[in-house]
């Protein structure tokens, strides 16, 4: 009896074990399923908002432009149909909210009632407008031209400078900054925190006496609590104006500031998960080492950081992911302006704080909405990769060590 | 489609829970950051008065809100923006009709390091510098460094209405810097010397300086301050707008006629925005 309830416990445990793991794996499953589909529906939507068209005159021999050239036509950059391929005509742009220049209230109707009439009228008459109407307005009995808008397509996506997803007409989703900018932050702040890192937790394993590692560890673990929000206002308020002053630039927001800042939050993970693996050194190797005449330093750095690489391994990806995922310290200090940085002392807009600062209001189910989704799946993959890169480079090695 | 069981879920949790008090003044209120500070400041004001009435406010931004709103898990979007014609259209397909009221006005000063000696700006030299065509002060008269423009996220109202009645609807330049909020921007103008920004009346704070703006191609400058932008002399102002659905009218009729109360007019005054009257 006895025997049979200690093996229904057993099952018991047993089943409640392989439930909260199914579980957690199916979560991580859904999430990623969750993240792609939306994302992917970035692709093949036009860059112009629902409801909208574009139209001009039914003679203009342009069928199709780029979200690119709609912006530059409507930033009047470009102000001849000869540019984007049409006839040389000067380009009118129509805004609606003017059109009391060209209609009396009286043409245009009480309740805008024959409004889809003028914009007709208008774009008849003038061959080199353009307007930018409602669908409504471009129903039965209109008499321009429709535009197609090129699609939003994944190589224009990557490889596009401009990020500007509220932009009217068209959106403009380049997203080639953002990833430049996440990378450029993440890699100065590895270059920081790594050997940083690595030097305090050899010198808290191996170095020094337990009397001071006992205050130093708890000290370091007190960084990890602190919250991301702490550390972007003290990056704000001393590293930006520090590093201002220090390089004397025109603005102290820069990749820089995100990196340190970044740095010094990747520092507890690597350095409390590095220390704990080079602490699992067998005390008969390191002995082995020191009899064999040794030096303490060759034996730290022929025997236990060998043995400890893929603890070592683990805390980098772990400090890696920590600094590309970061969204608020680096959202405070990095100045957030979409350009390609070429130097650590600009201002750098990392993928983490765009998803952040923007998905909050962003129409849900839209082309930006869908784009930010997209962008975290980039994000993911940039993540994958390292860590996949990471662990093929550690496997190999030990490999090798043997 | 998990999106759409977990709405449906959060739909039926919030209609349980508005079930279980009916009689009484029960409003749930999303939206703005911006308007947000007001619509608290307005809300407890006024569950002093109506001790039965119980009002929620989040913030969250103004997309935020709306797309609650044509959810169906708030009562009133408030907004610092005209809402979107993809917004309106999804309300239409949804066949619910809604009400919009302007509840106060928000006035934008454009800020500058107290160290810069420009006092004031044309319409025209403000879109330069945002547009990025003017890259230094001493174009538009001042010294010679370079100018560093502040601008807020793109998912801020504020955003939105700049560049729609400041930058002529042109997009701002690449190397413009984004701020998360208005806070950060007051920090960084008053740390960093060639800086310029923009931010709402309510946030002015002495540490940096205000600039007279001119829209007529500089003949008259019009400093931003509280007789200037009632009396429509100041020309950056923007409305802030309450949205709610026609059916529940009865509901938040209450609370909005309180805001638009002398009484309520005075509380918008007391939080930094301009009032109606």
């Amino acid at each position: 009896m006895i025997k049979f309830l200690k093996s229904t416990f057993e099952k018991l445990i047993e089943g409640t074990l392989f439930l909260s793991s199914t579980i957690t794996t199916l979560a991580i499953v859904l999430i990623i399923i969750f993240l792609f589909k939306e994302g992917i529906g970035t692709f093949n939507q036009t860059p112009i908002e629902d409801g909208f068209s574009l139209v001009v005159n039914k003679n203009n021999p342009v069928n199709e432009l780029t979200a690119n050239e709609i912006k530059n036509i409507f930033d009047q950059n470009i102000t001849n149909w000869k540019t984007v391929g049409g006839k040389n005509d000067s380009i009118t742009l129509f805004n609606i909210d003017n059109i009391g220049e060209f209609y009396s209230d009286s043409a245009i109707g009480e309740n805008f009632e024959f409004l889809p009439q003028c914009i007709s009228d208008y774009t008849e008459n003038n061959p080199g407008a353009i307007a930018f109407v409602t669908t409504r307005y471009t129903g039965k009995g209109f008499t321009g031209k429709i535009l197609t808008t090129t699609k939003v397509n994944i190589s224009q996506f990557i490889s596009q400078k401009e990020w500007f997803p509220t932009a009217q007409p068209a959106a403009q989703l380049g997203v080639l900054p953002l990833i430049l900018g996440t990378l450029w932050v993440s890699f100065g702040a590895i270059l920081i925190a790594l050997p940083l890192g690595l030097a305090t937790s050899i010198y808290m394993a191996e170095i020094t006496s337990p009397k001071i590692r006992n205050i130093l560890k708890p000290l370091i673990e007190l960084l990890a609590g602190i919250p991301s929000v702490v550390y972007g206002f003290f990056g704000l308020v001393i590293i930006v104006p520090g590093i201002q002053k220090l390089f004397d630039l025109p603005v102290g927001e820069t990749a820089l500031a995100g990196s340190i800042v970044l740095a010094i939050m990747a520092l507890p993970t690597i350095i409390t998960i590095s220390e704990d693996a080079l602490r699992t050194t067998p005390k008969a190797m390191k002995e082995a080492s020191l009899a064999l005449g040794a030096n303490k330093w060759q034996t730290i750095y022929r025997v236990i950081i060998p043995y400890s690489g893929s603890g070592i391994t683990a805390a980098t990806i772990l400090g890696i992911g920590r600094a590309i995922g970061e969204t608020m310290a680096v959202l405070m200090v990095t100045g957030n302006a979409a350009v390609i940085p070429h130097s650590f002392l600009e201002p750098v807009r990392t993928i983490p704080a765009t998803i952040a600062a923007e998905l909050g209001e962003a129409p849900q189910g839209g082309l930006h909405y869908k784009a930010l989704f997209a962008l975290g799946c980039i994000l993911f993959i940039i993540t994958m990769a390292i860590n996949l890169i990471v662990g093929y480079v550690s496997s190999k090695k030990k490999y090798n060590a043997r | 489609m998990k999106t759409k069981i977990t709405t449906a879920l959060f739909i039926a949790i919030v209609i349980s829970i508005s079930a279980f008090a009916q009689n009484v003044v029960n409003i749930k209120i999303k939206g703005s950051d911006t308007v947000l500070p007001l619509s608290q400041k307005e809300a407890e004001t006024f569950m002093k008065k109506n001790k039965t009435a119980k009002i929620t406010v989040t913030g969250g931004g103004s997309g935020v809100g709306i797309a609650a709103f044509v959810d169906g898990s708030t009562d009133i979007a408030m907004s610092s923006r005209k809402m979107k014609m993809s917004e309106k259209m999804k309300l239409q397909d949804a066949g619910k009709a809604y009400k919009e009221v302007i509840i106060a006005n928000d006035a934008l000063s454009v800020i500058v390091n107290p160290a810069n000696k420009i006092n004031q700006l044309t319409r025209e030299q403000i879109e330069g510098i945002f547009t990025g065509k003017i890259k230094n002060w001493k174009e538009v008269g001042g010294n010679d460094e370079k100018i560093v423009a502040y601008s807020r996220e793109s998912s801020s109202g504020t955003y939105e209405f700049f560049k729609e009645h400041v930058l002529n609807n042109k997009n701002y330049g690449t190397a413009i810097l984004m701020m998360p909020a208005t806070g950060a921007m007051v920090q960084s103008v008053s740390q960093t010397k060639g800086a310029i920004g923009y931010i709402g009346f309510a946030y002015m704070e002495t540490n940096v300086k205000a600039l007279k703006i001119s829209y007529d191609k500089g003949k008259t400058f019009i400093e931003p301050n509280v007789t200037n932008a009632k009396n429509k002399s100041y020309p950056v102002v923007r409305p802030l707008y309450y949205y709610y659905l026609t059916k529940d009218a009865n509901k938040v009729k209450t609370f909005i006629d309180f805001i638009l109360s002398e009484e309520g007019q005075k509380v918008v005054n007391e939080v930094g925005y301009i009032s109606l009257k």
